[in-house]
């Protein structure tokens, strides 16, 4: 190691890893439906995908986790956003690509994508 | 990107209660469902509730799932890890409430813990750098090699108030200024980690050593920094394989990684640490003895003066810290001294790991902030005495300690105040005991450990811990007089007075503080002839109430001493001369007719 700044580098990028073991108020929650139903409708790919963009686009305070069936099967794959202090709000028949959507103007710009809410 | 990761305690209590097996079968089955490149295993070191290991945390839920077992993991994986429902049937019941699963952090045992030694132990893989790294690892060695001078990091160590974790309590940072000042043109200086951690029921350094062993290098760097030294050594127990096999694997990776070696940071700075195993013996955990050993010798004490920072290692000045006063340095220097001082006590500053082990629920590792009281460490955080029983003593310091009686239950633990009351710190080992227990037993147990553990060097030492030995022996076999017990404090002063080393100086506390507090336990030993307890066999009788006797023939057929006469349906009667007091008829009388006094 030469350089302070090649040790800030590894922490930072080990820092998302790592991270997601501190139990914290402040994180961004993004849960998706992983029941039988979820699954069938093809929440993996989309589990996948947010887990896969919040760690490309580099968001800190984001934590992407998973559910059981809320009982609106028809709506699968369903995506909960929640954060800290504000209201929860309901994706409904989310595809990846809809997934990188929300990564982009939700988690990022903080504007929720109201086409795909549910209504 | 894992977005889930499965923590498995790989510390020694929970691999010997099979976590290898358990991180196997993980596998497995993360691969059989197709989620090994979403779902990361991860291997810890401890996480501190290792009486209900195999323990296993899921992130990012936080769930905790104790004594799990290999069947168990199939479930574990379909249900929690590929459909996001929590198996609660497996997880750690105290967290389970009416409104679902509570956070491990809301559990009696952790929620008056105060983790800084301990902070990365359950948290991180301690065989990747990576991740000490990613948690603020070897920020503090850059800070030290960048921003401070020596005299500089020597002052916040003083300031912070950190005292040696080892036991005695010295004062870490002036042993520090002590090692950079007394012999301004030394050639060569060393820095010595004391990991040879021998009390019984101690194991709070090999939980850091194994779970965080990163902590343990950066400290020694900076101390090398600090004091001007370039190489140091670690001292660990041999019977702690784990510990060494990954403090090895971390030395390895801090040296490709450029964080040991030469010119640290692109400063200049040159440190390296080598790994020393000692065979296991007692009184190598003593400075002198454990320097002594480190050159090659047989791991004898020396006399002191001259003390270690003088002439220690080599002959060289040499620091010489315990493992858990190094976990907390970088955090010292990364946080600073006001913020080390702001916890715990007056003159004892910071937190304290401590040992759980003996008549207590909650057997494990704990961390509290100086000045917490032994009720709140027993009752609140290790969940209590099993069955009911009443706390009557608990020992601390080990066998170089005293025993803490209930009347001080309510006494702030720190230095000072241990030490006030006939106990010490020691490495923190804390061992419960409750009213079954026979307190001149225990103190006896303590001497047999120190006469086997006497390196022989000096004869108060090796011969006087041997008569005091015999004379407690005496006292449990009920042939004891009263002027023996005048004997025996005598003995123990002399001891103290005159041994070599801390070993013996410390090896008659058991006695004196058992005696202190417990003088009438003593005087029924040797006046009356009965152990209040029912432990000293040679003091006891086995009875059977007639009354209660249904002459079911079971514990005469089960004496292995054919001591039990009686015919069927009446009642039977134990013979005292063949009777070997093994206790096998209480254990299988189904009446309870069976006791002892």
């Amino acid at each position: 190691m030469k350089s302070l700044e090649e040790l800030k580098a590894i922490r930072e990028r080990m820092q998302g890893q790592v991270g997601l073991r501190e139990e914290d108020d402040t994180v961004t929650r993004v849960v998706v439906g992983m029941a039988t139903c979820g699954i069938a409708a093809g929440a993996r790919p989309v589990l996948t995908a947010f887990a896969e963009g919040v760690q490309e686009k580099g968001i800190k305070n984001v934590m992407v986790t998973q559910t059981g069936c809320i009982g609106l099967c028809k709506y699968e794959p369903i995506v909960e956003v929640i954060q800290p202090g504000k209201e929860k709000v309901t994706y409904i028949k989310v595809t990846p690509e809809k997934a990188k959507e929300i990564i982009d103007q939700h988690l990022i710009r903080g504007q929720v994508v109201s086409e795909y809410t549910i209504k | 990107m894992y977005r889930s990761h499965v923590l498995v305690c790989g510390g020694t209590g929970c691999t010997s209660s099979g976590s290898q097996k358990i991180i196997d079968t993980l596998h497995e089955e993360i691969d059989k469902n197709g989620l090994s490149s979403e779902v990361q295993v991860v291997k810890t070191g401890c996480f501190g509730l290792c009486a209900l290991g195999p323990i296993m945390i899921i992130y990012p839920e936080g769930t905790f799932y104790s004594m799990v077992k290999p069947e168990d993991i199939p479930e574990i994986v379909e249900e929690h890890l590929l459909k996001g429902r929590i198996v609660s049937r497996l997880v750690y019941k105290e967290t389970v409430t009416e409104n679902g699963i509570k956070s491990l952090n809301d559990t009696n045992f952790y929620k008056k813990q105060h983790r800084v030694a301990l902070r990365n132990c359950g948290v991180i893989n301690p065989e990747n750098i990576e991740e000490y790294i990613g948690t603020g690892g070897y920020e503090a060695l850059g800070k030290v090699l960048t921003e401070m001078t020596p005299e500089e990091v020597i002052q916040v160590v003083l300031d912070s108030g950190l005292r040696g974790r080892g036991g005695a309590g010295f004062p870490t940072g002036r042993k520090w200024m002590l090692a950079r000042n007394i012999v301004p043109d030394a050639d060569q200086k060393y820095v010595c980690c004391n990991a040879d951690e021998g009390d019984p029921g101690a194991f709070m350094d090999r939980s850091v050593l194994e779970g965080d062993p990163h902590v343990v290098l950066e400290a020694m760097a900076i101390a090398g920094y600090a004091i001007g030294a370039n190489q140091g050594y670690i001292y660990v127990r041999a019977e702690y394989p784990i510990a060494v096999k990954r403090l090895q694997i971390a030395i390895d990776q801090a040296r490709e990684y450029g964080l040991l070696g030469k010119d640290i940071f692109g400063t200049g700075f040159d440190f390296d640490i080598g790994l020393r195993l000692g065979a296991g013996a007692f009184v190598c955990g003593e400075e002198t003895a454990l320097m002594t050993s480190i050159e090659g010798n047989r791991g004898e004490p020396r006399p002191r003066p001259p003390f270690p920072a003088e002439k220690g290692l080599f002959q060289k000045p040499s620091v010489l810290n315990n493992v858990e006063t190094y976990a907390n340095i970088p955090q010292i220097i990364l946080n600073g001294a006001e913020w080390f001082a702001s916890m715990g006590t007056e003159k004892s500053k910071g937190t304290k790991v401590f040992a759980l082990g003996g008549k207590i629920n909650n057997t494990g590792l704990v961390e509290v902030p100086m000045g917490t009281t032994l009720r709140t460490v027993i009752e609140e955080i290790g969940g209590g005495i099993p069955n009911g029983k009443k706390f009557k003593a608990a020992q601390t310091g080990g066998p170089s300690g005293g025993c803490i009686p209930a009347e001080h239950y309510d006494i702030p633990i720190d230095y000072d105040n241990l030490i006030s009351i006939g106990s010490m710190m020691g490495s923190g080992g804390l061992i419960v005991m409750d009213e079954d227990n026979c307190m001149v037993d225990i103190a006896k147990f303590f001497l047999q450990f120190t006469v086997d553990e006497s390196c022989g060097k000096c004869t108060p030492c090796r011969v006087g811990t041997k008569r005091l030995y015999e004379m407690l022996d005496k006292i449990t076999k009920g042939t004891a007089t009263l002027e023996d017990l005048d004997k025996i404090e005598k003995l123990c002063y002399y001891i103290k007075d005159n041994s070599l080393c801390g070993l013996g100086q410390t090896a008659p506390n058991p006695v004196l503080s058992t005696l202190r507090y417990f003088k009438d336990e003593y005087i029924a030993h040797v006046v009356d002839k009965k152990c209040p307890a029912g432990v000293c066999k040679s003091l006891l009788q086995y009875y059977i109430d007639a009354d209660k006797c249904r002459g079911c023939t079971l514990c005469a057929r089960q004496c292995p001493a054919n001591a039990i006469e009686g015919t069927v349906k009446n009642p039977h009667v134990i013979d005292p001369d063949k009777c070997i007091k093994c206790g096998a008829c209480i254990e299988k009388c189904k009446f309870g007719a069976i006791f002892k006094k």
